[in-house]
């Protein structure tokens, strides 16, 4: 076995930094996307809305209960052959569309129990100084519910960042697609997915980093 | 001022409140006493539709509601002639003591911000809390709690103030400060409907004193009348059983 080509792997860093925008643009479109679906489906099931409780059921049910990469080669493959309008759709938009579609189901169950998990009877105390139900939601309830969601749901947002290399079998020269023809080109399979797992790995570590802030900030009101 | 006619409330078909009927003065001050599960929370929250009665009219100054009835602007409007306590204190985890009390000049009065702060600050002094404004409930002790529980209830203005069991959850060392505040509310003339344990509280501060049993009002009187001289048979049995822990000062 040759020793590690640590020059290679130097420069071709650069080289994948060049992708490293889509990337991280597929994943916070996905992100604010799954996000606003999510909520809404949360708040579908906590409120019991009679008739759309039934399909956000379904809806959660099937894209939770398939793989992300089957729902990406069905928007991209098999949809465009039934429906005419979809043949337009390209390899970036059906990856968002897949992980919005995906995350929310998840994230629509965490938010939902964060929803829930508010003592009720701040609920009722915003009730009886005449607060509507949209006043205590906004004012009370869903500051309370992120600060509880918020480490769930940046795991679902790093495990999506890194589900964004699934866009590579669509075609898409994103992080991991260049990292593919990169080593084809110079056959050293080893150093490139190592420099490219080492990019996604600082990418996460940042986020955490981040998530440490924010979470040290909203529990600022819980410290004893 | 406050009429309460017929009020019935049933919990899967058992009538927990059987047909109120009941008459507030503005200033009076009504302390309602009796066994657990006599249905005096349930009062209490029927008359700001915390729970839907099913049947009944309740009349406060000029709006009248009638129970079965009630649409969303009327419970809306109901709800803002009258304050609420709890007995878990139930303050907003994510607001300090400040912004608990301000939050409903904001949010439902809609009061600019400066102004309500200031009006909050005020109300902090009065309850002896000025040094707890930037202070969230979690670092506050239940005495405390309860207290800027009581400033929000002071701060909306209400026609009357519903205390339920407000000191029942407090360590013992800590209910003495909060009845004093409500002694304090009481010498200010503040129409309040107080159900509690406390009887040295309702022998001292009370107008008039309600027992209640099995969902009906079954004896109500000046405290002195109804703690020395009961006449339902039911009240002097619920009173010898509570007296014997708490002894009442007989002179008042």
């Amino acid at each position: 076995m040759n020793i590690l080509n640590i020059d290679y792997m130097v420069g071709l860093v650069p080289i994948l930094l060049r992708y490293l925008p889509l990337t991280l643009a597929m994943a916070f479109a996905g992100m604010v996307l799954a996000l606003a679906l999510a909520s809404a489906l949360a708040v579908i099931r906590v409120l019991r809305i009679p008739g759309l409780n039934g399909a956000t059921l379904l809806f959660i049910s099937f894209f939770r209960g398939t793989p992300l990469l089957v729902q990406l080669f069905l928007f991209y493959y098999g949809l465009p052959q039934v429906l005419a309008f979809l043949t337009q759709i390209n390899g970036v938009t059906a990856t968002i569309m897949g992980l919005t579609l995906h995350f929310a189901a998840y994230m629509a169950e965490s938010i939902r129990a964060a929803i829930i998990g508010v003592d009720r009877s701040q609920t009722e105390a915003a009730l009886s100084i005449g607060m509507t139900n949209g006043q205590l939601m906004r004012r009370i309830v869903l500051p309370q519910a992120t600060r509880v969601a918020v480490p769930t749901l940046m795991n679902y947002f790093i495990d999506m960042i890194k589900a964004t290399s699934l866009a590579f079998t669509l075609g898409v020269t994103e992080l991991m697609g260049a990292t593919q023809k990169e080593a084809a080109g110079s056959f050293l399979y080893f150093e490139a997915f190592v420099t490219v797992a080492l990019i996604y790995w600082m990418i996460v570590e940042g986020l955490a980093w981040l998530q440490r802030r924010l979470e040290t900030r909203l529990n600022e009101a819980y410290r004893r | 001022m406050i009429n309460v006619r017929h009020l019935i409330k049933r919990f899967d078909g058992n009538a927990v409140l059987d047909g109120i009927d009941l008459s507030i003065e503005q200033g009076e001050i009504i302390v309602v006493i009796g066994p657990s599960g006599t249905g005096k929370s349930t009062l209490l929250r029927c008359l700001n539709f915390l729970e839907k009665p099913d049947e009944g009219h309740i009349t406060i100054g000029d709006l009248s509601v009638d129970a079965a009835h009630a649409r969303r602007d009327e419970i809306l409007a109901l709800r803002r002639r009258t304050a609420f306590v709890f007995q878990n204190y139930a303050l907003f985890a994510n607001k300090t003591a400040l912004e608990n009390i301000a939050e409903g000049l904001i949010v439902v009065n809609r009061w600019p911000k400066k102004i309500a702060h200031s009006r909050a600050h005020e109300i902090l002094t009065s309850i002896g809390l000025a040094d707890k404004a930037d202070a969230y409930p979690a670092s506050l002790s239940g005495g405390q709690q309860q207290r800027v529980g009581i400033g929000r209830a002071m701060a909306a203005q209400a026609d009357v103030i519903l205390f339920d069991e407000p000191t029942s959850s407090l360590d013992p060392e800590w209910v003495e400060e909060v009845l004093a505040l409500m002694k304090q509310l009481a010498t200010e003339r503040q129409t309040m409907l107080v159900v509690t344990h406390e009887m040295s509280f309702a022998q001292d501060v009370a107008d008039r004193v309600i027992f209640m049993e099995g969902g009906r009002i079954v004896e109500q009187g000046p405290p002195s009348q109804l703690f020395q001289a009961p006449e339902d048979p039911r009240t002097r049995d619920f009173l010898r059983k509570v007296l014997v822990n708490q002894p009442i000062n007989p002179l008042g």
